[in-house]
């Protein structure tokens, strides 16, 4: 057992915790959050590979971490769009809700 | 048991603890709260797994700034929180054994990796001295693969373009509906002030060392953003309406610097992206200073919202 194996594993279960919150919680701004984590998890697996791929005197491999750091850059600029989008929602419905029936039983 | 270990053990427990809460919680406030430690926290694995870059952009943009942005929409979304219908107790346990499936099998691909280890960390090596750069993570991102870098600056302004564009047409070129507190709170003006000017120095000095050590513009750029939003947020300074032409010409001038040195090296080095030989160190500092300023504007504008107002208040 290493630093790498460990955090990998972790990260395993962070895309499991992500995923189960993005499904079940039903308000959307926990769902982007949710989403959030199950991203870092990822993240943390390819971190993982990279910190494997220790190689010529550098503790981790330099391509994913690059890769990982566009990634937090593009999640970032999704959740901040989806934030807008709710918060739009919110502001001209009155409520935040992805649910069907819930906005059915608005219009009656 | 070495003590580095123990300690990766101890963080790797409270890292999922916290994350569980950032599930679980009942409002999401405090979920929220618990999204920001979890980041924090993250940061610090980051560092265990030699990756110091990676772990400044996590704690800057990944754990402070959408920490930000969830925390006031969670404040302004409260009203309606109770109204959330939970999902069902099947539900939750049917989805909950499909995510710990995943999770095993992610877990299995960890626990037995492939027997040749694929790197390219000597082939990264190889070249950089020719790049006039230290740091290989640099070097990737300005120079082997300097076009995703390119392109995440695109996705940047478009996210930014995006978010403007939510604005109802009367509030177009407006001010950003950022939460001002309307009692003026001493703790927060205090720091307002105490703070920016040694972040500004951090951000440029995180800028300008990112070439041969851990750093860059991207994190700088987020050091700068977060104090200029801190300062909008105690009301010291005004949030500028999205119309003004110098924010706007803040915002584009990385890209397009950026963009421009890669069209002039089709002339100058025969490729897209390709610096003259001997030259690239200049040419990169030039897309760095020029990025940091733009990715700066844009995090802030981004944090700030669409435009929910015409007059200053």
């Amino acid at each position: 057992m290493n630093a790498a194996m460990l955090f990998g594993l972790c990260g395993a279960a962070l895309v499991g915790f992500g995923l189960f919150g993005l499904v079940t919680n039903p308000q959307p701004l926990r769902k982007i959050l949710a989403f959030n984590l199950l991203g870092s998890g990822v993240f943390l697996l390819f971190g993982v590979i990279a910190r494997r791929g220790a190689a010529a005197g550098l503790g981790a491999d330099p391509v994913p971490q690059a890769f990982v750091i566009t990634g937090i850059v593009v999640a970032f600029s999704a959740t901040a769009l989806a934030v807008a989008l709710l918060l739009r929602l919110f502001e001209a419905t009155g409520q935040a809700t992805l649910s069907a029936d819930d906005a059915e039983e608005d219009s009656r | 048991m070495t003590v580095a270990l123990a300690f990766d053990i101890g963080l790797g427990i409270l890292l999922l603890a916290v994350a569980g809460w950032a599930v679980a919680a009942c409002s999401t406030y405090a979920a929220t709260i618990a999204f920001i430690v979890y980041g924090l926290l993250l940061a610090i694995a980051w560092v265990r797994l030699f990756a110091v870059d990676v772990a400044l952009t996590e704690a800057a943009i990944g754990s402070g700034v959408t920490g930000m942005l969830l925390l006031s929409a969670a404040a302004r979304l409260r009203v309606i929180e109770p109204a959330a219908v939970a999902a069902g107790t099947p539900l939750r346990i049917a989805v909950g054994i499909s995510c710990a499936l995943i999770s095993v099998a992610l877990a299995a691909a960890i626990l037995f990796p492939p027997d040749v280890v694929f790197t390219l960390a000597p082939a990264a090596m190889a070249h950089l001295p020719e790049s006039g750069l230290g740091n290989p993570v640099a070097g990737v991102l300005f120079v082997y693969r300097s076009l995703d870098t390119l392109l995440e600056k695109a996705v940047l302004l478009l996210a930014l373009l995006g978010v403007w564009s939510l604005a109802p047409d009367r509030f177009w070129g407006g001010i950003p509906g950022l939460q001002v507190y309307r009692q003026r709170n001493a703790i927060l003006i205090f720091f307002a002030q105490i703070l920016p000017p040694l972040g500004i120095m951090v951000g440029i000095y995180m800028t300008w060392v990112g070439a041969d050590h851990p750093g860059g513009a991207f994190q700088g750029g987020a050091v700068l953003a977060v104090m200029w939003i801190l300062v909008m947020i105690a009301g010291l300074r005004d949030v500028p309406p999205i119309g003004q032409r110098w924010m706007r010409l803040l915002v584009v001038v990385g890209p397009v610097v950026f963009l421009a040195i890669g069209l002039a090296g089709f002339a100058l080095a025969g490729a897209f992206l390709g610096y003259p030989a001997g030259y690239a160190k200049p040419f990169i500092i030039v897309i760095e200073v020029t990025l940091q300023i733009s990715i700066a504007v844009t995090l802030g504008l981004l944090a700030a919202g669409p435009p929910e107002r015409i007059q200053p208040q």
